[in-house]
């Protein structure tokens, strides 16, 4: 088992070196960094851009800019002043060694900028994570145990349509129905965009009543997906052999099912959570922007649109890193629900 | 045989003499029986004839034209879907924007479907070095969220095709872009289906004998094997073609996509977000043709996947 993580993880390495150069290819044409920095002030003096771009050192061959950008540049002479003589030794330390670089928007470490935004994106999206396995156990098992019964065939339906649904078109049907239709019909209405009502101040239960909308409308979607999942695995379960053994030799049906059918049919789905939960961390892009909640998603957004490369960068690569690790976690996990696997 | 036919059931002869079904009227019985299916399949036909009979009733230049003495107006008669934020008929803009975005659903899947094959099939044909290179390649685009790989290109490519004219019409030149980056960000799962038949597929008689008879590689990959493999591709674009319709939708949704004024039912949804409480009819009958499309698709998809290839779960 010792031997499996270490070879996945050299594995990882190697896929992360392979994505960062291809993202890194896909960053050099998002359009020009100097023409967005800064707070308004436009760079009009021909040489002042010309100063600008050897300082951020937007001059050097991309392959350089990789370089610096995977190992830093503080082993070589860089040009901090812009002369065109590289003058200083460079101060960025590289990903590999933990530094995410400097935003060319903000000028404030990358790291510190993911770290804001982080919890901010996992508070929303781990409790529409949880919302959904939850709900997708009940539904799932309940639609399994009764194939079609009348239930299950509207469910079936139901879901069928969630699974299809633009998870904007939910987010704005939603916001129109509990925010706009409730707030005229006098009902206590819902907030529909931010985090917190900036006069009341971040307090949880504001951040928990700003929840309720983008967590919805976040389940809805993942909800159909999962529970036709565990639909399809416990049915497959359900008809197998030693089902009909535990069930003729007269267990219990809750010991059957719950027991003996879903531990096994856990399998599958516990991969497919594992698989999705780094996912998470890159948060919801299309329902951060429309509830206009603080996450990673929106951070993503916003610096892809003014070509903020160790931003993007860096986001990208976190959750990379992540999905690597989680498969690895998956895969141990497979293991120890399941001893027939052995992974030498 | 002579004296056992004489003893055999009359019926039995009479079904013999009927010829034997073929695999596509087999499909067909098994398709009909899923009634979602037929309902997803008539709601994609009329959805056809919504965008693609409705342009002759409405010009495309009645979709672009704008009156901002009429904008932002409610369902009327004179404008049955209202009109948006500068006064363009939603109605004619959802007909001309739902080919846009049938078409980029379609044509992205086209893409997506053949780089699927392709790579699928050398690496699931040869095996080895090419094998372990290009599953390496499918599991590094794997560990991106395809929203994003899809903005970051979206943002790569944008601005710079120009306008493309077809007979009269004018189409923004980012249709194409789309099309390219849904088609080259969506092939991985479909790449991993066919390996994994042509990986079992390889081992058949069949193959060998071809390959015994001096039969060229690229003959049995097309010719021999791939025509085996064909019940779970068609599935599996089926079901692509919903989601390209999304990706599109999602990506001109957050103004990344397919620009003005070209309409598509995802840039249509663009900015609506600010109507939110005053106008809701500006993302409401887009998104209800999103949702419609995508569910028929899902449907046929499903519908499909029981016809063609019973083996198989539904997920």
């Amino acid at each position: 088992m010792f031997q499996f993580v270490i070879r996945r993880l050299l594995q990882g390495v190697v896929l992360l070196l392979i994505l960062s150069i291809a993202l890194f290819l896909l960053m050099m044409n998002l359009g020009d960094p100097i023409a967005t920095m800064g707070s308004g002030r436009a760079l009009t003096r021909p040489e002042d851009r010309a100063r600008l771009t050897r300082q951020l050192g937007l001059d050097k061959p991309i392959a350089v800019q990789y370089l610096y950008w995977l190992a830093g540049n503080d082993w070589t002479k860089v040009d901090s002043d812009g002369d065109g003589v590289p003058d200083k030794n460079g101060t960025r330390v590289g990903i590999v060694r933990g530094d995410f670089g400097t935003s060319l928007v903000t000028r404030k470490p990358v790291s510190e900028m993911i770290g804001e935004r982080i919890p901010n994106t996992l508070i929303l999206m781990v409790a529409s994570e949880i919302i959904t396995i939850v709900f997708a156990l009940v539904i799932g098992i309940y639609s399994a145990l009764r194939q079609y019964s009348v239930l299950d065939n509207f469910l079936t339906t139901l879901l069928f349509i969630g699974y299809s649904m633009p998870v904007f078109f939910v987010s704005l049907m939603s916001m129109y129905i509990f925010a706009v239709l409730f707030k005229k019909w006098g009902l206590p209405y819902l907030p529909t965009v931010g985090m917190f009502d900036p006069q009341i101040g971040k307090t949880l239960t504001q951040v928990l009543w700003h929840m309720v909308l983008p967590v919805t409308s976040l389940s809805v979607i993942y909800f159909a997906a999962y529970s036709r999942y565990i639909r399809s695995t416990m049915l497959e379960v359900m008809s197998q052999d030693y089902i009909r053994t535990a069930r003729s030799k007269g267990l219990p049906r809750r010991q059957v099912v719950y027991v003996h059918a879903l531990k096994n049919a856990a399998l599958p789905i516990v991969t497919v959570i594992g698989l999705d939960l780094p996912f998470l961390l890159g948060g919801a892009v299309v329902t951060e922007r429309i509830f206009a909640w603080p996450g990673m998603g929106r951070l993503f957004l916003d610096h892809l649109s003014r070509a903020d490369v160790s931003v993007v960068m860096g986001i990208l690569m976190l959750v990379a890193v992540a999905v690597v690790i989680f498969q690895i976690i998956t895969d141990i996990f497979y293991a120890w629900l399941d001893p027939r696997i052995r992974y030498n | 045989m002579t004296a056992s036919s004489s003893l055999s059931v009359p019926q039995l002869t009479d079904d013999l003499s009927t010829p034997p079904l073929t695999l596509g009227q087999l499909g067909w019985l098994r398709f009909r029986r899923h009634k979602m299916a037929l309902f997803g399949g008539v709601t994609l036909i009329l959805l056809l004839i919504f965008s693609i009979g409705g342009a002759f009733k409405y010009a495309e230049k009645y979709a672009n034209f704008n009156d901002t003495a009429q904008r932002l107006k409610p369902p009327s008669v004179e404008h049955p879907f209202g009109t948006d934020s500068i006064g363009r008929d939603i109605l004619a803009r959802t007909i001309y924007g739902g080919q846009i975005s049938l078409f980029i659903g379609f044509m992205a899947v086209l893409i997506e479907t053949i780089l699927g094959i392709l790579v699928g099939a050398v690496a699931g044909y040869y095996g080895g070095a090419v094998d372990a290179i290009l599953m390496r390649i499918t599991e590094a685009l794997l560990n991106i969220p395809t929203i994003f790989l899809l903005l970051v290109m979206a943002k790569f490519f944008g601005g710079k095709i120009p306008e493309i004219h077809i007979g009269a019409r004018a189409f923004s030149g980012s249709v194409v872009v789309i099309v390219v980056i849904i088609g080259a960000t969506s092939w991985m799962y479909l790449a991993r289906i066919v390996r994994a038949e042509f990986l079992s597929w390889k081992e058949r008689e069949f193959v060998l004998a071809a390959r015994a008879t001096g039969t060229s590689n690229l003959e049995i990959i097309f010719l021999h094997i791939l025509p085996n493999t064909i019940a779970p591709i068609i599935v599996s674009s089926t079901l692509s073609v919903a989601n390209a319709i999304l990706a599109e939708s999602y990506i001109s949704f957050l103004g990344m996509g397919v620009q003005e004024p070209t309409a598509t039912w995802g840039n249509m949804l663009d900015k609506s977000a600010k109507y939110l409480d005053t106008a809701p009819w500006l993302w409401f009958f887009p998104g209800m043709l999103i949702l419609l499309t995508t569910l028929s698709i899902n449907f046929v998809g499903d519908g499909l996947r029981d016809a063609l290839d019973p083996r198989s779960r539904a997920i």
